[in-house]
């Protein structure tokens, strides 16, 4: 039963309107080895076994121009690791990582330098991001001089026209990080980012640290200039609110591995794998009489460690359907349904409801009265 | 009037201010409410609007200097805690008010086992023999679900993952079993399935002991399903304060309708998402009138001149706001912004 599915495509299908994805992932590996399993190691630890963090573990996935990818997942998960993965400012061990075709992957220093124009990130911490030494001028023109795009004149323009298009005045170039709110940092952050004119942009948790107000303005500011320059974005984040509001299409990260990949509205609609499950009824809704009434499933335990992590499938040891198989069987990402991809071997095109299988062995949820 | 037969807590015109060099910051500004026995209040606001300080100011553990009660009274059981020497506030604090807050690793101390940090509690405030003690702890870290407590008592909270260690602060709070426990973002640094976990727990525990809880959010989805009441702080001030349910379906103040609309709802699809233009006052040089007019839809010349009224809508609904009356009527009108 579960080996047919291995002949299924294991990568997401593109949406009928786009060609060719922008950047297609392949079986992409970060592994940071943390040593141990040496004599010397044996002797000092007295553990034999060689300790190697499987951040990312063979993701494909592929990313189409103008969409927006969320990533979604909980601390720890990999999905951070992935996106620096793309752009390699963290190296794969493994895998490839195609833009328009060209594997950045295995680029040289210089040409790596070259296409990084078109690839840039924003990150989550708008206070650790940039430099307090420089100007908000300084640190949104830097990218300008770096690419020989633009200088003196002109560069200081291109500076006011940016910090313009983000929302924020003209003449704040010559001051400081300090002297703007998280919110407006982030928003420096967006036009160093933009200064490049990139195609391609990783946000890594922009809008985690920022308040609720300030969390509507910046996704606004992420769509509108999505529409202005023709972005691809691939969103990062744990918020699924967030994900859900500004994603086209959801990619749901457990332990390293992708689990599920479909629609946004998919995802949250008609989730098929049981981890996918638990994480969206595990969001809590604006609305008490939806809160009132709803069922919640509540996993047991904790996300296991990514050291050396379960043999099988990595959600088997929470996971209410399991069966002895899936302590062996690594699931594979298939198409479940037409374009919704999700990795369970309990779950097939035949049979895409897990509720409807036979309950599992492992005792893992419990579902609550809301 | 409500009888004070069921009140366990009553706030009356609170204000904490911090001299700073910019000036006197007004963090609490004249707040008050009534908290009754077993019920759970909510007070959400975004980062600065004193939610923290309201609750660090009632159970008296504002750093001072810089910080000051100013004015106001904090009724605790009928007894006014602010009246009371320190020796007497201590026998309150982690007895019969008991807290727990964002982050577990900072409030557990890194040196000490859990069993001693359990321990010392209930031995200080109840006299509790070191037999009893431990028994008491072991019991309590398997209440709130830490698997194998008899073995995991002796550990060091280093050893315990984030949730695991928010378990224990709650085990922690709930040793002396308090009357009033106050939940400053409990579940903001975990994760969300990890964050459900700990509501579904703070939830039961509520049911079983019929602790009255205060819980301090920036979520709004935490709120709607854990909480009875709800004031909504911004700047130092009470906008708005109604049972959560109502709150929820006729906000009467903008900046409440401003909220509310801001989140995205993971059930509907929408297109953009309002939001609330400019950023919140700097606490040190507010304005003469509203301190939120500079960014309100409904703001008139009128409400950057005069401070707005608290009007009451309803006998439990009440709005900071000049129009309080007219945004009712229309989130009344419409339904759910």
């Amino acid at each position: 039963m579960s080996t047919d599915r291995a002949t299924l495509r294991s990568d997401p299908t593109p949406p009928p309107e786009a060609a060719r994805p922008l950047i297609a992932i392949r079986d992409l590996e970060v592994h940071f080895d943390l040593g141990g399993g040496s004599t010397w190691d044996k002797f000092l630890t007295g553990r034999s076994i060689k300790r190697v963090v499987k951040a990312v573990d063979g993701v494909s996935l592929d990313i189409y121009a103008g969409e927006t990818l969320g990533l979604v997942g909980e601390s720890g998960c990999g999905k951070s690791t992935l996106g620096r993965a793309i752009l390699r400012l963290i190296e794969p061990t493994a895998g490839q990582v195609l833009f328009r075709g060209r594997d950045l992957a295995h680029l040289s220093g210089r040409e790596l330098r070259q296409q990084r124009r078109h690839l840039q990130i924003i990150f989550q911490d708008p206070y650790a991001s940039l430099n307090p030494r420089m100007t908000v001028g300084q640190i949104i023109g830097e990218p300008l001089e770096t690419f020989r795009l633009s200088a003196g004149r002109d560069k200081d323009l291109r500076v006011q026209e940016l910090l313009e298009t983000v929302g924020l005045s003209r003449r704040f170039t010559k001051r400081y990080p300090h002297e703007f709110s998280g919110g407006q940092r982030q928003r420096i952050g967006i036009a160093r980012a933009l200064a490049v004119t990139p195609d391609f942009i990783v946000a890594d948790e922009p809008i985690s640290a920022l308040d609720v107000s300030i969390q509507a303005q910046i996704m606004n500011l992420l769509e509108r200039l999505q529409r202005m320059e023709r972005l691809t974005y691939l969103f990062i984040s744990h918020d699924l609110r967030a994900i859900r509001h500004l994603s086209s299409r959801v990619a749901v990260m457990y332990l390293g591995k992708l689990v599920e990949v479909a629609e946004a509205k998919t995802i949250y609609e008609e989730p098929l794998m049981p981890y996918t499950k638990a994480l969206i009824s595990a969001v809590p809704v604006p609305d008490p009489v939806v809160e009132s009434t709803r069922q919640r499933i509540v996993l047991e335990g904790e996300v296991p460690s990514p050291i050396n992590p379960p043999p099988g499938c990595r959600f088997h040891s929470r996971c209410p359907y399991a069966i002895p198989a899936c302590q062996e069987v690594v699931p594979r990402l298939a198409e479940i349904k037409p374009s919704h991809f999700a990795a369970c071997i309990r779950i097939s095109p035949e049979q895409p409801d897990i509720e409807k299988v036979a309950p599992g062995e492992a005792p893992g949820l419990k579902a609550n009265e809301g | 009037m409500k009888s004070n037969k069921g009140n366990l807590l009553e706030v009356r015109d609170l204000r904490t201010y911090f001299e700073t060099e910019d000036g006197t910051v007004k963090a609490v500004d004249g707040i008050s409410f009534v908290l009754q026995r077993g019920e759970t209040l909510g007070i959400v606001g975004e980062s600065g609007s004193g939610k923290s300080v309201t609750n660090l100011s009632i159970i008296r553990l504002i750093p001072n200097p810089p910080g000051k009660i100013v004015s106001g009274e904090v009724i605790f059981n009928g007894q006014d805690i602010q009246l009371l020497p320190e020796s007497e506030v201590r026998k309150i604090r982690g007895r019969r008010i008991a807290m727990i807050f964002q982050d577990p690793m900072t409030s557990l101390n890194p040196f000490m086992k859990i069993s001693r940090q359990l321990t010392e509690i209930t031995q200080l405030h109840l006299g509790y023999s070191n037999e009893k003690a431990r028994e008491h702890a072991i019991k309590m870290l398997d209440t709130v679900g830490i698997p194998d407590a008899p073995a995991r008592v002796d550990s060091y909270p280093h050893e315990f993952s984030g949730g695991m260690r928010q378990r224990v602060m709650i085990a922690m709070a709930l040793s002396c079993e308090p009357e009033l426990l106050i939940a400053d973002e409990p579940t903001t640094a975990l994760d969300v399935t990890i964050q459900a976990q700990i509501l579904e727990l703070i939830k039961k525990l509520k049911h079983e002991t019929g602790t009255s809880v205060i819980l301090i959010t920036h979520d709004l989805g935490v709120v709607a399903g854990m909480t009875d009441h709800l004031l909504v702080m911004y700047a130092g001030k009470v906008f708005e304060q109604a049972p959560t349910r109502e709150l929820f379906a006729r906000p009467g103040n903008p900046y409440t309708r401003g909220l509310l609309r801001s989140v995205p709802d993971p059930t509907a699809e929408q297109s953009e998402l309002y939001q609330i233009p400019g950023l919140p006052p700097d606490l040190a040089r507010l304005p003469a009138g509203c301190p939120f007019a500079e960014r309100c839809e409904r703001a008139e010349e009128i409400c950057r001149r005069q401070f707005p009224p608290f009007v009451q809508l309803t006998p439990d609904h009440s709005s900071l706001c000049h129009f309080a009356g007219d945004v009712y009527q229309q989130s009344a009108h419409e339904g759910r912004p």
